[in-house]
């Protein structure tokens, strides 16, 4: 796997006027995606991982402002791209998959219409190559009869071949990143793991840096080759799939994982795994750690200010004001219950 | 398709004869035809005779029968005020009709479509603001007062425009000014409410994570579904000026069908208006056939169900 760097984030923060005041939906977002890797962003929804998402591919609603330290696409610098500029990279070096299949599609027109368009439109070829690209694109994302699918209109397509054609169609000009908000949540459970096996083995072959949003961590385990967790606007813990999964440093994390529901290793009677509380409202000034108040393990001192997330190394980093060893001593009552 | 086509034509056919019942049973109901026709101070055996000449005196449903046969092979009967073969009246008139309709139409949706659009890419500011404004003008203004103002100035005080007849382009000038800034309104929202839901929807997000060129996202992603809507209202609309321009028509002295009908009405020419009623509401189902034919057209999901 080449270890160029296809996008990097530093301090992306993004704000939404709303009429109770300013919403801080994402805060000081970092991350980077490598050609060929998978980044898992998981959280419960509202925690900032769609805005981040349409703000890297600056798709923000009129509403939302967004600031950023850096922002890069194959070490270009996105930040100071006018509109215009912006617009020639979306679809060509950096695609979008989106969360309902069924909506995402222009009722109106053929799929090969819609999967033509996108090539043309950033010069790739004219109309018959773009046309050969899509078959060849369809027979890549297993559609049988490409030819007869291309001229259907997507009401006469099933959900899950539908994202498949959403799939094919942010291949038309080989992006060096596809940012997948979501791509399985509105499929049939047959269909997910399905198109999930699809997108990666399509990454894979096209060496293609991915985002996949869910709040599925069985999708995580299936996916990542790197996770970022966030809560309520902030990342609060980012590693390996294997070292997340194996040993969260933070305690949203470790909660996430019991609440994942196992065969065989519940005890007769007992409960699933949940965690109490609600997420914060994000408006106005933020104080203090964003989790404290769902938190068995906060201390006083969580309530004064959100810690720098704290780097162990190697692309390991949690933002907790406790380590594990130190939550271990501190545990009074066990709130997330077995 | 076929099915579909089939399935609208059919339906138009039930309506049309619905709507020929209902022409001819309204003018009978409206009175007794052969004592007005006879006039004020006829006698009983006067209005006996006129009943039995215009065959008044048969069961309803024998003239309704009657005329229906007749209306098939395109007679529609003879005016009772001048003779003349109602069917050619009214064609010689249509003409006008549908000139002024046409134009008046052309006139409403090149200022409508272009406006809403506007107001929907950028809703709550001047540009919106401004568009509403003029469609609260177009909707609150008496079309009859509006044409009188249009006379007064174009006509009166500038002398640059013809103000009664129907002869030249420039004749139909304000009518269609008048009758295009009436209908403007309604096409203007459907329009930017229409485009508001659309340029919502995820479909137009797609387009846009695409790199598509904005033009591009607004005219051919969205507006043509938001168009959809605005083609069944064309068909209302133009029916509406179709049948409803008589006191246009009056005012500029258009001899259009319109005032064909405002004409028989005062003269009591029963065969007139009532063919009048029933061709009008023929061309209105004849539009509404067409629109769903068109509709269909734009859309997959009506044809292919």
């Amino acid at each position: 796997m080449s270890q160029e760097i296809v996008l990097e984030v530093k301090d992306l923060s993004v704000d939404i006027n709303v009429p109770a005041g300013t919403l801080h939906a994402v805060s000081n977002l970092s991350l980077h995606v490598k050609k060929g890797e998978t980044l898992c962003i998981v959280g419960e929804s509202g925690c900032g991982k769609s805005i981040a998402s349409l703000a890297i591919m600056n798709l923000l609603p009129r509403r939302a402002s967004l600031t950023a330290k850096t922002l890069a696409l194959e070490g270009r610098d996105l930040l100071s791209l006018s509109e215009a500029e912006f617009s020639n990279l979306r679809g060509d070096r950096i695609g979008m998959i989106f969360q309902d299949p069924m909506t995402s599609l222009n009722p109106v027109f053929r799929i090969g219409n819609q999967l033509e368009e996108v090539y043309m439109e950033h010069g790739k070829g004219n109309r018959k190559e773009a046309r050969e690209r899509a078959e060849y694109l369809l027979e890549k994302v297993g559609i049988v009869a490409p030819k007869e699918r291309l001229s259907q209109y997507p009401h006469q397509l099933s959900g899950g071949l539908r994202q498949r054609m959403m799939i094919a169609m942010t291949l038309m000009c080989d992006p060096a990143l596809i940012i997948a908000d979501e791509p399985t949540t509105a499929l049939d459970v047959t269909m997910q793991a399905q198109t999930l096996n699809l997108l990666r083995s399509l990454q894979k072959e096209f060496n293609t840096g991915l985002i996949l949003i869910t709040h599925d961590l069985g999708v995580v385990a299936r996916m990542a080759d790197r996770v970022m967790v966030m809560y309520a606007g902030y990342a609060v813990e980012i590693g390996t799939a294997v070292e997340v999964f194996d040993n969260p440093n933070h305690p949203y994390t470790r909660g996430l994982i019991d609440c994942i529901p196992v065969p065989g290793r519940r005890k007769p009677g007992s409960k699933l795994g949940s965690i109490r509380g609600i997420v914060p409202a994000l408006v106005g000034d933020i104080k203090g750690c964003t989790f404290r108040n769902r938190c068995d393990f906060s201390i006083t001192q969580c309530a004064d200010e959100i810690v720098a997330l704290k780097e162990l190394g190697k692309g390991r980093a949690f933002r907790c004001i406790l380590t594990p060893e130190e939550r271990k001593t501190t545990l009074q009552n066990p709130g997330i219950t077995q | 398709m076929a099915r579909f086509l089939l399935h609208r034509f059919y339906i138009s056919i039930l309506v049309a004869i619905t709507v020929s019942v209902i022409a001819f049973s309204l003018l009978r109901l409206s009175g007794d035809l052969a004592a007005e026709l006879a006039g004020e101070d006829a006698t009983e055996d006067e209005i006996a005779l006129i009943a039995h000449q215009y065959g008044l005196d048969r069961p309803l449903y024998v003239q309704y029968f009657d005329w229906a046969k007749n209306a098939v092979s395109g007679d529609l009967g003879r005016s009772l005020f001048t003779n003349e073969p109602v069917a050619e009246m009214i064609f010689e008139r249509l003409g006008v009709t549908i000139k002024l309709a046409f134009y008046s139409i052309t006139l409403g949706l090149i200022l409508a479509i272009p406006l809403g659009v506007l107001a929907s890419i950028k809703p709550n500011t001047w540009i919106d603001r401004m568009s509403l404004g003029l469609a609260v003008f177009g909707q609150a203004i008496p079309n009859f007062f509006f044409a009188l103002l249009l006379i007064l100035l174009f006509g009166v005080q500038l002398r640059w425009l013809p103000i009664s007849g129907n002869d030249t382009f420039a004749h139909f000038i304000m009518p269609t000014m008048t009758l295009g800034i009436g209908v403007m309104p309604q096409f203007m929202r459907l329009t930017r409410t229409g485009m508001l839901d659309v340029l919502d929807s995820d479909f137009i997000r797609t387009a846009r994570a695409k790199g598509l060129n904005p033009m591009r996202v607004l005219f051919k992603h969205a507006l043509r579904n938001a168009i959809l809507p605005i083609v069944s209202l064309m068909a209302v609309v133009l029916g509406f000026l179709l049948g409803g321009t008589v006191i246009i028509e009056s005012i500029f002295a258009l001899n259009g069908v319109g005032f064909l009908a405002f004409e028989s009405i005062m003269r009591q020419d029963f065969p007139v208006v009532q063919s009048i009623v029933f061709i009008l509401s023929l061309s209105y189902i004849l539009l509404t056939l067409f629109s769903d034919l068109i509709n269909a057209q734009l859309d997959p999901r009506i044809r292919l169900g």
